[in-house]
């Protein structure tokens, strides 16, 4: 491997990394500041990827188009839904032990799939990227990189910095901390800590969404995506440690930057390699990188 | 009045009853496909090209009427078992038609092998079901995953191009197209000068789109479908490497993907059993009657689904819709020439068709046929006592 090479393949795994944390992103809220065990994670996401899809012609139709109409209508969608999920179902569940938690979200997993099946068929779909992001840079001497996915980083930066600087900067995030601790003492202290809840379950919502919707151009949208992300979304989140952002978000970096040698260089093993370093890292911190608390 | 009633209901009963006995029992025939899931559409393009056959037939094969029963098997090969089970032992179905997945369809074949029943797959590629698992009751009517890749080996090595690199999930349709792929290719003097793989399901393809870069052949092969082939035809495209390496593939890249690929897949060569713009009159015939049907075009799983009941038809008619006499519905079957949309074709004693394999280049969102890649291709069928 020469040094252009070796420089593009770290390229490929900041860029891995960097996807990794934006899905993972809404799990970090829900399951690791929140507490509630969500496997309908994925199906969140798949839901954004549905809507960049589906969205767009209406969108096109109704508002003249533009990708990010589809976003801004598409999260908005998303809110609701989160909003009306932690309503009808997640608010009854925090006290409840997690194997509830894990029946009832897996329970949300068929019906968003059974949902998805009648509403828009088995199909494989593409979404195309906005015009003015579908380029290339030349890399190298026969190389490009699609300048959509340097967009779908720095999208992934900005919201990793305004998550970070919200959880541990603001009155806002110093709420939710307190409410994932101890959810009567928070209460007594006037703060309606329900609707609080139903906020960030909706926001946990519509991350996932965002993230479905941000990547669908490079993921492209099919049956059973939702289902793939969620393994991986859960093994960033275990690593960094529950609860922590900045954990997550090394680990996202590391699973990116050791899955992308992996296959490299090890291809026999690029299946397991990134659970093997979640075993190891597991029996050296048992509460992953970045316990808070 | 009320013996005049009694009179009137037994009458009835005798009649309905001596009309069951004047018809034969129905046959019973257990179709195991994917409802849901990833290839739900694949199961559903089955069914139909399936019944539109024995729609064709008057709903009878080999003088029997039909009884479908359906069975979800969800592509999940750990469920695979307990609902061919289903089929067998609960339902005791007279003949068994499945599936997509070829671990799903092992299992099939291994529980149809102990019983006896008659089994046609439609679909599922691997190498094994008409290999070491083959059996006088087991037929396929689709393909094996070497075929394919066999005959671009051959197109591949005509084009001139003397290194090679292959690139697929690390499963056993991955690994078998790409030996196929290696049989054909090194035949007439090629190498794969290095084999990428991935794990199944990931579509993280960029670390080996480098590697590919870095390695610089004169072309790539590979073998993805669905999800996994529309994300890496865009990958290979926003890569650069589009026209500069040129990419080949198993027909699977650019069937029922090229709509999403959107224009990425513009002009790939693949080969696969089954094309567009065949020039054949059963072909036509065909194409009109399921747009009729079904209003949508038929795919290459239709004709694979289709194709299956022609199979089922000429077994039937051998033995006057007697499934007992295995032995001469497999005869039959072995000595019939089919004529299927794709063309005409055999079956090889192993029970795997002996068909051209085209060369198609993708063109809008349609897979056109160039030529015929291979004429009159068989499964080298190892492991099966029968070849």
């Amino acid at each position: 491997m020469d040094l252009s090479i070796f420089l593009i393949q770290c390229l490929n795994a900041l860029q891995y990394g960097l996807l990794l944390f934006l899905v993972a992103m809404g799990l970090t809220l829900i399951f690791g500041i929140m507490g509630v065990i969500n496997l309908a994670h994925g199906s969140f996401y798949m839901i954004g990827a549905y809507m960049a899809y589906a969205l767009s012609p209406i969108v096109a139709h109704a508002f003249g188009g533009g990708f990010f109409s589809v976003l801004v209508i598409g999260l908005i969608l998303a809110v609701i839904l989160g909003y009306f999920l932690e309503w009808a179902f997640f608010s009854f569940l925090y006290d409840r032990d997690h194997l509830q938690q894990v029946l009832m979200t897996y329970g949300l997993i068929l019906v968003f799939e059974e949902l998805r099946s009648l509403l828009v068929g088995d199909d494989v779909h593409g979404v195309a990227a906005p015009e003015f992001l579908a380029g290339t840079i030349p890399l190298g001497d026969i190389m490009t990189y699609p300048v959509y996915r340097l967009f779908i980083s720095a999208v992934c930066l900005l919201l990793a910095l305004g998550m970070y600087y919200v959880f541990t900067r603001t009155r806002l995030g110093m709420m939710i901390r307190a409410g994932s601790t101890n959810r009567e003492m928070v209460q007594s202290l006037g703060i309606d800590i329900k609707l609080l809840y139903r906020i960030v379950f909706a926001a946990g919502v519509a991350l996932a969404a965002f993230a479905g919707m941000i990547s669908a151009p490079v993921s492209t949208v099919y049956p059973g995506m939702g289902s793939q992300v969620l393994i991986i979304c859960f093994v960033v989140v275990v690593i960094g440690g529950i609860g922590s952002i900045r954990g997550a978000f090394l680990a996202a970096l590391l699973i990116g930057f050791v899955d992308t040698f992996g296959k490299v260089l090890l291809p026999e093993a690029a299946g397991v390699l990134v659970y093997v370093l979640m075993a190891l890292i597991l029996l050296w911190k048992p509460d992953g990188l970045f316990k808070t608390s | 009045m009320n013996l005049f009633k009694t009179t009137v209901i037994a009458a009835a009963i005798l009649g309905f009853s001596s009309l069951s006995y004047a018809e034969d029992k129905p046959l019973k025939v257990g179709l195991m496909l994917p409802a849901t899931g990833t290839f739900a559409a694949l199961g559903t393009a089955i069914e139909n090209g399936f019944k539109l056959y024995t729609k064709e037939q008057g709903d009878k094969l080999g003088g029997r009427a039909i009884e479908f029963v359906k069975v979800d098997d969800e592509s999940d090969p750990a469920k695979a078992t307990d609902n061919v089970n289903k089929l067998i032992k609960g339902e005791n179905v007279d003949i068994l038609v499945g599936t997509v997945h070829s671990g799903v369809a092992m299992a099939m074949a291994k529980a149809a092998k102990e019983s006896g029943t008659i089994l046609i797959v439609p679909n599922a590629g691997a190498q094994a079901v008409t290999g070491p698992m083959c059996s006088p009751n087991i037929f396929r009517s689709s393909f094996s995953n070497w075929q394919p890749g066999y005959a671009m080996g051959e197109v591949v090595a005509q084009k001139g191009h003397k290194k090679v690199v292959t690139i697929t999930w690390k499963y056993a349709a991955g690994d078998e197209s790409v030996q196929g792929f290696k049989d054909g290719f090194s035949k007439s003097g090629g190498e794969v000068i290095k084999e990428l793989n991935l794990p199944f399901p990931n579509v993280e393809f960029q670390a080996l789109l480098t590697e590919i870069a870095s390695l610089k052949p004169d072309a790539v092969y590979t073998f993805f479908a669905g999800g996994g082939a529309v994300k890496f035809v865009k990958d290979y495209k926003a890569a650069g490497l589009k026209d500069s390496i040129p990419l080949y593939g198993a027909g699977f890249l650019t069937d029922g993907t090229l709509e999403a690929q959107g224009g990425d897949g513009e002009g790939l060569l693949t080969t696969l059993h089954y094309a567009d713009q065949l020039d054949n009159a059963k072909d036509k015939a065909f194409r009109t009657a399921y747009n009729e049907a079904y209003k949508l075009p038929p795919d290459v799983y239709a004709v694979q689904g289709y194709d299956a009941a022609q199979i089922l038809k000429v077994g039937l008619d051998a033995v006057q819709g007697d499934v007992s006499k295995k032995a001469e519905f497999a005869a039959a079957v072995e000595a019939a020439k089919f004529d299927s949309p794709r063309g005409e074709f055999t079956l090889s004693k192993a029970h795997n068709p002996v068909q051209d394999i085209y060369l198609r280049e993708a063109k809008g969102k349609e897979n056109p046929v160039i030529s015929v890649a291979t004429k009159a291709l068989a499964d080298p069928a190892k492991g099966c006592a029968a070849n």
